[in-house]
């Protein structure tokens, strides 16, 4: 390399440096956080891709992933769930008091934190943002969390730097609510929401310097169709233990790809840095073809798969044909022969390709805080599931077909949505696992919101493979599926009161652990609602797979979580090795 | 030229014939799946080892050394068992047998196109999925072929409002984007259908649609066949129109009607094989050429296991074969009229 070309490097660099602003001196009196952990360099852009286009960066009316993806990266929230310890921990509020009724929260904020704009972040914000979040009008998904038995919870403002929550009734883990919901500027959004345009702020398209927040990174361009590129939010909050203002990263870069094959193909090619979540067929190409690249299994996530039976009220629905089937359905011994029959080993290996779990119970033995370890875990068994079928009064003609009482055949049919390509070959090795015990097994695999209808407006489904779960590791966010009247209660929707004892039993169990502060406690009655949805089985369910990830071998700080995000929660942290160029 | 069609017959013929024999030609059930063995690769037969050339070909057991890679267990050799009995099956739904062309002993397996992700046997797969599409486009052939000589022979013998009419209609199928209405089709199914019932009435779709081509051509032929001399005769005679039809009209589509199933038919395959692929078509665990293919749309699938592509070969022999007999009973119907 010549002297001039060196030279030109040089005012190159000096360009590209002068693009990213520095991270600001740390003021006297700002109130920073140290995140724990290796200290990286500065520099550099990192590029992750995603499915789609966000659809929007307004934390209060975007509800998809893609969106959340982005945007939390832009914002903070006042208490935090630490994704690789699933603990909280200070964020935006440094400290915290709870009362002894577990009812008042009252939040030290940190003090001299700014906005990435400049603008200095105070208890207003905190007041203004939960008045956005609660406000009916706006819809927020948010405001689901933030009602707790109907009541919607209260914020005051102490001084500029202590807020106090008020809930209407004890809450187990309440901070745990505070986690995900972006602190917003008021000097910048107050305006929009008086003229009632809120919902219509923050799109796309909003010129960069109308949008900050008090995440790691603001907003530096949208190239439609292609990119969204952030840089460092140089006000940041938090610094690494040697007192470095963070990120490292100069910028974060999403961009829209596709379908999974299609990122892994980028990533093959070397465009994209990261792979969020990959698929077992996938990683299991990686392992062949990338030696070199950070593959990391983390093990079981917290998600779970099961097949559900349809039994919701059909009283007057004219699904007759389904009503009739319910009789089988609706019989514990019928549902428990089912999930004996199913070899849960044989689906690990043949749709995780081994990277995955069986399940007996809704909680994944990744949540180690909240599995019952007493759970039993009994092995594929044709003969327990025709015992049971036996008891249950079914009985098989010469040709091994199952009849029930009325010497009808029992077939019936599993509906799965032809984008889950892990569900559908579920849906086919149980046909195969249930053909041995007799019953024939129709899988119909719909798309997924055609599905979605069936399963949860017209009911005209006979049992369906879905998943759910994994948002948070706390029982709580699963309230809406156990408890008889939750929007997810999947099995029978909309009951009014409980159909049956075990149901009540469960709802009693949910109710009480919610309002339990102790852990131990907690942990009790949450086990015995596991006992219950085991033995009882809602759900047949059937495994989950690990949480599979992949980073280039110069990304610094690479320590993917259990949990959502999975490999950006640290963004913060993230570096490149060798400096920011290896990284373009 | 001749003998060059003949050939082409043949294999044909011999295609069909596979496929009607799937359960004597394969050696297991396309439905059985081996949890033990998904993704193996096809077995090679062997003819010597160490003791020498063998006059029997044989296997040896494929033992899995970590999940989806699989090696060879040289301890012991299992020669190919010819005319063995096995998993029963139906040839037609007339004759019932378990009686298959070979087999060998276990733990060695004999699949020769090896097996899919849930361990399945291709080779089974590929045939008994032949008997489906095969099937599909044969039938709907036949459905399209039939209602469009009556549609184009009764609009161009009686002319006027009726091959108005007709034609218009024939136009509007033409237009017709018929995949996204196949799609739509689907969408208003009820879940109870069968795959045998999904399959029959989506061959009738299929070949519902695709009448108007036929009809036109049809249409054509009667239109300058009505005015040729000996029928203006036959009608001073006073012959009857479904005499005249009958006895002088359609039979001189018949060259075309073969040539357009010649045409038709591979069209069709594919037809079952794209919307099968698209999940439209027969369902799991089923076979069929098109949902057999439809798993190479996972990247690492495409990638990996090329034995998968086997139904991708067995659509393109099929359709090129069709396609030069129709070339060639096309040069031969010009050789006889000129």
């Amino acid at each position: 390399m010549g002297v001039r070309k060196q030279l030109l490097w040089l005012l190159l660099c000096a360009t590209c440096w002068a693009a990213a602003p520095a991270p600001q001196p740390l003021q006297a009196g700002e109130e920073t956080a140290i995140a724990a952990g290796p200290t990286g360099t500065y520099g550099g852009r990192l590029v992750v891709g995603q499915r789609s286009e966000p659809k929007s960066l307004n934390p209060i009316t975007a509800a998809d992933l893609v969106s959340r993806e982005v945007y939390a990266r832009m914002n903070a929230d006042l208490i935090h769930i630490n994704r690789s310890t699933q603990q909280t921990e200070p964020a935006l509020a440094k400290s915290w008091k709870v009362s002894p009724d577990g009812r008042v929260y009252t939040l030290k904020l940190r003090r001299g934190v700014r906005f990435s704009d400049g603008h200095p972040f105070d208890a207003d914000d905190v007041v203004f943002s939960f008045q956005l979040y609660l406000d009916e009008k706006l819809n927020s998904p948010q405001r689901d969390l933030l009602v707790i038995n109907g009541k919607p919870l209260a914020v005051a403002k102490l001084d500029q730097y202590t807020v106090r929550f008020t809930l209407a009734s004890p809450y187990a883990a309440a901070e745990r609510i505070f986690d995900g919901l972006a602190i917003l500027p008021r000097h910048l959004l107050e305006s929009a929401y008086k003229e009632g345009k809120l919902a219509q702020s923050w799109t796309l398209n909003t010129p960069p310097a109308q949008i900050a927040g008090l995440g790691p990174f603001r907003l530096k361009e949208y190239v439609p169709g292609q990119r969204i590129v952030l840089e460092r939010n140089p006000y940041y909050w938090k610094t690494d233990t040697a007192h470095h203002r963070l990120p490292y990263l100069d910028e974060l870069v999403f961009t829209s790809v596709g379908t999974e094959d299609a990122q892994i193909l980028r990533f093959q090619a070397g465009d994209i840095d990261m792979l969020n979540r990959v698929s077992a067929e996938n990683f299991l190409l990686l392992e062949k073809q990338r030696r070199d690249a950070q593959l990391v299994d983390l093990g079981p996530a917290l998600e779970y798969n099961f097949l559900v039976f349809n039994l919701n009220d059909l009283s007057g629905r004219k699904l007759d044909a389904i009503a009739r089937k319910q009789a089988w359905f609706s019989d514990v011994r019928f549902r428990q022969a089912i999930s004996a029959a199913v070899d849960r080993d044989g689906l690990v290996r043949l749709v995780f390709g081994n990277h995955g779990a069986p399940l007996w119970g809704n909680v994944s033995p990744g949540n180690k805080l909240w599995v019952d370890q007493s759970l039993a875990h009994p092995r594929q068994s044709r003969d327990r599931a025709m015992q049971l079928l036996k008891e249950a009064g079914f009985t098989w003609t010469v040709e091994g077909e199952l009849r029930d009482r009325n010497r009808n055949p029992v077939e019936f049919s599993i509906l799965t949505s032809s984008s889950s390509a892990p569900r559908t070959r579920m849906a086919t090795l149980l046909q195969e696992d249930l053909g041995r015990i007799g019953i024939k097994v129709n899988v119909v695999s719909l798309d997924f919101r055609a599905m979605l209808d069936r399963v949860f407006n017209s009911f005209d489904y006979e049992a369906a493979i879905m998943g759910l779960g994994g948002g948070d590791a706390d029982p709580n966010p699963e309230m809406n599926v156990w408890l008889s009247s939750g929007s997810t209660h999947l099995w029978h929707l909309g009951e009014k009161q409980p159909a049956t004892g075990w149901e009540a039993q469960l709802d009693r169990l949910m109710q009480q652990q919610m309002v339990t502060l102790n852990y131990g406690r907690r942990k009790k009655l949450y086990d015995q609602a596991q006992q219950i949805i085991a033995e009882d089985v809602p759900f047949v369910f059937l495994g989950t797979p690990n949480v599979l990830t992949a980073a280039k071998a110069q990304v610094g700080n690479f320590h993917p979580a259990l949990l959502d995000p999975y490999t950006l929660w640290n963004a913060d942290q993230l570096y490149l090795r060798g400096g920011g160029a290896a990284g373009k | 030229m001749s003998r060059r069609l003949w050939l082409l017959a043949l294999l044909l013929v011999a295609i069909h014939l596979a496929a009607v024999l799937a359960g004597f030609v394969s050696p297991y059930d396309p439905t059985a799946q081996d949890r033990e063995h998904p993704y193996a690769p096809p077995v090679h037969l062997h003819w010597r080892d160490a003791g020498g050339l063998h006059l029997r070909p044989f296997v040896f057991a494929q033992t899995s050394t970590d999940l989806y890679s699989y090696a060879d267990d040289r301890s012991a050799i299992y020669p190919l068992r010819f005319l063995v009995h096995g998993s029963p099956y139906s040839v037609l739904g007339v004759i019932h047998s378990n009686l298959h062309f070979a087999g060998v002993d276990d733990p060695a397996t004999l699949h020769l196109l090896g097996t899919d992700g849930f361990g399945r046997d291709v080779l089974a797969r590929l045939l008994y999925g032949g008997q489906i599409s095969l099937l599909a486009g044969l039938l709907a052939t036949a459905i399209s072929l039939l209602a469009g000589a009556l549609v184009g022979g009764l609009s161009g013998f009686y002319g006027g409002w009726a091959d108005e009419s007709l034609m218009g209609c024939s136009e509007l199928f033409l237009a017709l984007p018929w995949l996204y209405l196949l799609f739509a089709v689907r969408a208003f199914l009820p879940l109870h259908l069968g795959p045998g019932q999904a399959f029959l009435l989506l061959i009738a779709i299929i070949g519902m649609i695709g009448w108007a081509r036929p009809a036109r051509l049809v249409r054509g032929l009667v239109l300058s066949g009505k005015t040729r001399n000996y029928v203006l005769a036959a009608r001073g005679f006073g012959a009857s129109d479904t005499y005249l039809l009958r006895r002088h009209i359609l039979p001189e589509t018949a060259g075309l009607l073969l040539t357009q199933s010649a045409l038709l038919i591979p069209q069709y395959i594919a037809a079952e094989a794209s919307l099968s692929f698209f999940g439209l078509g027969v369902s799991e665990p089923t076979p069929s050429w098109g949902n057999m293919l439809s798993v190479l749309q996972q990247y690492n699938v495409l990638v990996s296991y090329w034995w998968l592509l086997a139904p991708a070969v067995a659509l393109l022999v099929t359709s090129v074969t069709y396609g030069l007999i129709a070339s060639a009973l096309q040069q031969r119907l010009e050789s006889a009229t000129a």
